[in-house]
């Protein structure tokens, strides 16, 4: 479309009904100003959801759009990207969606490295049900179904993604606007599957990975010599436990995505009126 | 019916059983003979055992028999297993030289045919040609031209070089030697030949082309047994075509990803069986409620659970019309031959598009795996017609947006069909989703629009209803007393059965349904009839429970479970039985 989209273009007229201050509002505008930064418009753009607060998150933007089934946001993007090269498609969802019902696709769809970005709104919480543990939430964090903490260690999900094979791994926090959305943009443009967890507060739930807790320890990794490129750095940024980081932590400059491996480079809307020109082959082919 | 010819190889699995039997089906294909064929995977006793067999004749063959003319044995199990269908004269050739045959005692009355298959085969160039040293031996027996044969061994292996196709050739004529020397018998078989040109597929095979033809481009599938052959098939020659195959890691994500083509815009399909269609009931009713056009395709086989895997069920029937929570409208189609696994698929595709509609595609277990010989005019491609339903473009788009100018992929219609917008159609960006939604796909949980877009979706049922041909196909005698309905891969055995009913001087009139739902009302002929029998794979009767409750009757029901499909003859006792101990039927 024309050149003069707007991020707010990517708005709904649907008002959003997450919690006053709830993070999901950062990151949802990031996402927008990221697609309309690189080129994008709300047509030729294909948002999934999966289930959870974040899964609201195509209700509120303006493309087209799949709230789908919970866990299985990253297939459904990936049949869109297959069939449809030639648009942009982002998903969305939460640490429930991608790491415990969604955790085996996640896995695969990293191995795959399709051409598309992933956005986790990572809040360590289960909020939508008001207020369980979550994959990513703390060994000792107390809730009404884990009234002495879960007791196990929380997924670390850029350890899981480095060793699926991953070719984009990224930190980002809602809060801060502008590296967030410079994050996100960079997944974007990534050639290959861009994966970005974003630190998205639960500010009903979750009284212990708060705004402050984020401010104050985030590392950012344009700021702390880092170089994306190196694989043994970025595997010692995912295995120190000790700080919380935001930035671009690994990026394969020679990822080459699944459309260019296997040649699927063709828009599958397009079809004729009836069956393919020389479908009669594949009648010979039974002799 | 010109007479026909039976004939089976079997071993231990490992033996190359399938592919001996594939060779021997195409030979008699290429020689302008029909062929019908079927697999024993399993044993009736233990493990192991496995079976290829071939029905021939001049004339169409649709069904197995309980007869076996001749037989392969490279295992003493091969003949145990099949003493039932073997019968006085029937010869059975095996390698007395083979260790574990030495002391195999051929059953009284028919002959053996001792052949050196081993030594044979490795004078020929190596001893896994053993096979093929059998398949010669076979031709002398049955008077089959051995040219026939080399046709089929170089389709087999040309692509593997000259000389092991020749090597091939030579230990078939080694076989045939053998025989002609060593046996100075005279058998009483003569397969003559025809300058018919045939084809040989199997339903799953039969499935796959007709996806082609219909302009699927996008597959996604998880392995499993008997659907896997649909994947396979597709694999390499989707892409030939302009589309792509997946191996997704579950079948939860393979309905999710055909899910996600589809919404792009591409005609997608999945392919699975019962445990698969059981995980992707999870997403069937995003699918449904979403309005999207996909073709979900269930090669049944015998549950319940992991079952009998390798054996043939109707059971998913109720699985497919009611399954998942919430209330939800869905086709359910079931082809009841190969050529029809073609012509179903396209039509299941224009359906699933024309009425944005999932559609059960379901074949079974015997359809998936037998292979078939076919005119290759009746797979033609010309009367192939893709109707993609009610698609707008950038310029149509304008009439079916909102007053705040959304587009409207649920709007409410008269027929119950709403405007579909590809990505990328200016102006039609919309959401879907599973949640309950307004026109514009937006979630909404007035109650006046929920019933609205209830019964929008139930109103899509009616409409295809009206303007679609649901007609079972019918044979037999339109005028008999006597009803035979039936669903699914039986028809080949009913239509066989008719004949031999008819000698006996029954006649039946039969209606072979391919469509679960909609489906035709079948009222009329039952209430013509004096009795009405339902034939099918399954325990409880799933098609006749239905067929009851459309004709406000009972029925008589003829069921089979325990993982073997109708053979001809034995469904022609069946009936007859059934006639004899007289209707249970009330009208």
């Amino acid at each position: 479309m024309s050149s003069d989209v707007r991020f707010t273009d990517f708005k709904s007229d649907k008002q959003p009904t997450w919690c006053p201050g709830c993070g999901d509002f950062g990151t949802m505008n990031g996402m927008m100003k990221a697609l309309a930064e690189t080129g994008n418009d709300p047509d030729n753009t294909f948002v999934v959801a999966g289930i959870g607060c974040s899964g609201k998150i195509g209700t509120y933007m303006h493309s087209y759009a799949l709230h789908g089934v919970h866990g299985r946001a990253l297939p459904v993007g990936t049949g869109v990207k297959m069939a449809r090269p030639d648009v942009e498609v982002m998903v969305a969802g939460g640490d429930g969606d991608g790491y415990s019902i969604g955790a085996g696709h996640f896995v695969h769809a990293v191995r795959r490295n399709v051409d598309m970005t992933y956005v986790v709104m990572d809040n360590r919480i289960y909020g939508l049900t008001k207020g369980q543990a979550s994959p990513t939430s703390r060994e000792d964090f107390e809730t009404a179904t884990t009234p002495e903490g879960p007791k196990q260690p929380p997924v670390n999900p850029h350890a899981l993604a480095l060793a699926s094979g991953a070719t984009f791994i990224a930190q980002s926090f809602s809060s801060d606007a502008l590296r967030h959305q410079e994050i996100i943009q960079e997944a974007v443009e990534h050639d290959g599957f861009g994966f970005v967890n974003v630190y998205s507060p639960c500010v009903t739930f979750n009284d212990v990975d708060t705004y402050d807790y984020f401010r104050d320890s985030l590392v950012d990794l344009a700021e702390a010599d880092h170089d994306p490129a190196d694989y043994d750095a970025a595997k010692d940024v995912i295995l120190d436990s000790d700080k919380e980081y935001q930035g671009v932590i690994y990026r394969d400059e020679e990822s080459v995505p699944y459309h260019e491996q296997h040649g699927v480079d063709e828009d599958m809307s397009d079809i004729p009126d009836g069956a393919p020109e020389n479908a009669t082959d594949l009648v010979r082919e039974f002799y | 019916m010109a007479a026909d010819f039976n004939w089976a190889v079997g071993g231990e699995a490992g033996d190359g059983i399938d592919s001996t039997g594939k060779i021997f089906a195409q030979a008699l294909s290429r020689s302008g003979r029909h062929v019908f064929t079927s697999k024993d995977f399993a044993s009736r006793i233990r493990g192991g055992y496995t079976a290829y067999k071939v029905r021939t004749s001049v004339d169409k063959v649709q069904s197995v028999v309980d007869r076996l003319d001749v037989l392969i044995a490279l295992t003493p199990r091969t003949i145990e297993e099949n003493l039932e269908e073997l019968h006085e004269g029937s010869v059975i050739i095996y390698d007395g030289e083979r260790t574990t045959m030495q002391n195999v005692e051929i059953p009284e009355g028919m002959i053996g045919i001792d052949v050196p298959l081993k030594r044979l085969a490795e004078e020929a160039g190596g001893a896994i040609m053993r096979n093929v040293v059998a398949l010669g031996a076979a031709c002398e027996v049955a008077e089959f031209p051995i040219e026939n044969l080399d046709s089929a061994l170089e389709k087999r292996f040309g692509d593997k070089g000259q000389k092991l196709v020749d090597n091939n050739k030579e230990a078939a004529r080694a076989g045939r030697s053998y025989v002609a020397e060593e046996y100075d018998a005279e058998f009483e078989y003569d397969l003559e030949t025809t300058d018919e040109d045939y084809v040989l597929l199997n339903g799953d095979e039969a499935i796959g082309m007709g996806a082609i033809a219909a302009g699927c481009r996008f597959y996604s599938g998880y392995p499993i047994t008997p659907a896997t052959d649909v994947m396979t098939y597709l694999t390499g020659r989707l892409e030939r075509y302009g589309g792509h195959v997946v191996q997704a890691e579950d079948e939860l994500s393979a309905i999710n990803m055909a899910l996600g083509a589809a919404r792009g815009g591409a005609r997608a399909m999945t392919a699975t069986s019962g445990p698969g269609i059981d995980l992707m009931t999870e997403t069937f009713g995003l699918v449904a409620t979403s309005e999207t056009p996909l073709v979900i395709c269930n090669v049944m086989r015998s549950g319940p659970s992991t079952g009998m895997p390798t054996k043939q069920e109707q059971g998913d029937l109720n699985h497919m019309l009611y399954g998942g929570h919430g209330e939800v409208p869905r086709f359910v189609l079931a082809p009841t031959t190969v050529d029809e696994c073609f012509w179903k698929t396209v039509e299941a595709f224009n359906l699933a598009e024309k009425y944005q509609i999932p559609v059960y595609l379901t074949a079974d277990l015997s359809m998936a795996v037998t292979e078939q010989t076919f005119s290759p005019d009746t797979f033609d491609m010309d009367a192939v017609e893709v109707d993609r339903g009610f698609v707008v473009d950038d310029a149509s788009v304008e009439d079916h947006l909102s007053e705040s100018g959304g587009f409207q992929p649920h709007e409410l219609t008269e027929d119950g069909i709403s405007p579909r917008a590809f990505p990328g159609t200016v102006d039609g960006a919309h959401m879907s989703t599973g949640l309950e939604h307004d026109e514009q796909g937006r979630r909404t949980e007035d109650t006046e629009m929920r019933v609205e877009q209830v019964d929008k979706r139930n109103r899509k049922v009616e409409t295809a209803t009206d303007r679609e041909d649901w007609s079972p196909r019918e044979f037999g005698d339109a005028e008999a007393e006597t009803l035979v309905i039936t669903w699914g891969s039986n028809e080949g055995a009913l239509a066989e059965a008719l004949d031999l009913l008819e000698d006996d001087g029954i006649d039946i009139r039969v209606l072979s349904v391919p469509y679960v739902f909609p489906r035709p009302d079948l009222s009329d002929a039952i209430e013509a009839a004096d009795e009405t029998i339902v034939v099918e794979c399954n325990e409880t009767g799933q098609f006749a429970n239905l067929v009851e409750r459309d004709a406000l009757v009972r029925v008589d029901r003829i069921n089979k479970y325990d993982g073997v499909r109708f053979k001809a003859d034995e469904l022609a006792r069946e009936i007859r039985a059934s006639l004899e101990t007289g209707t249970e039927a009330t009208q």
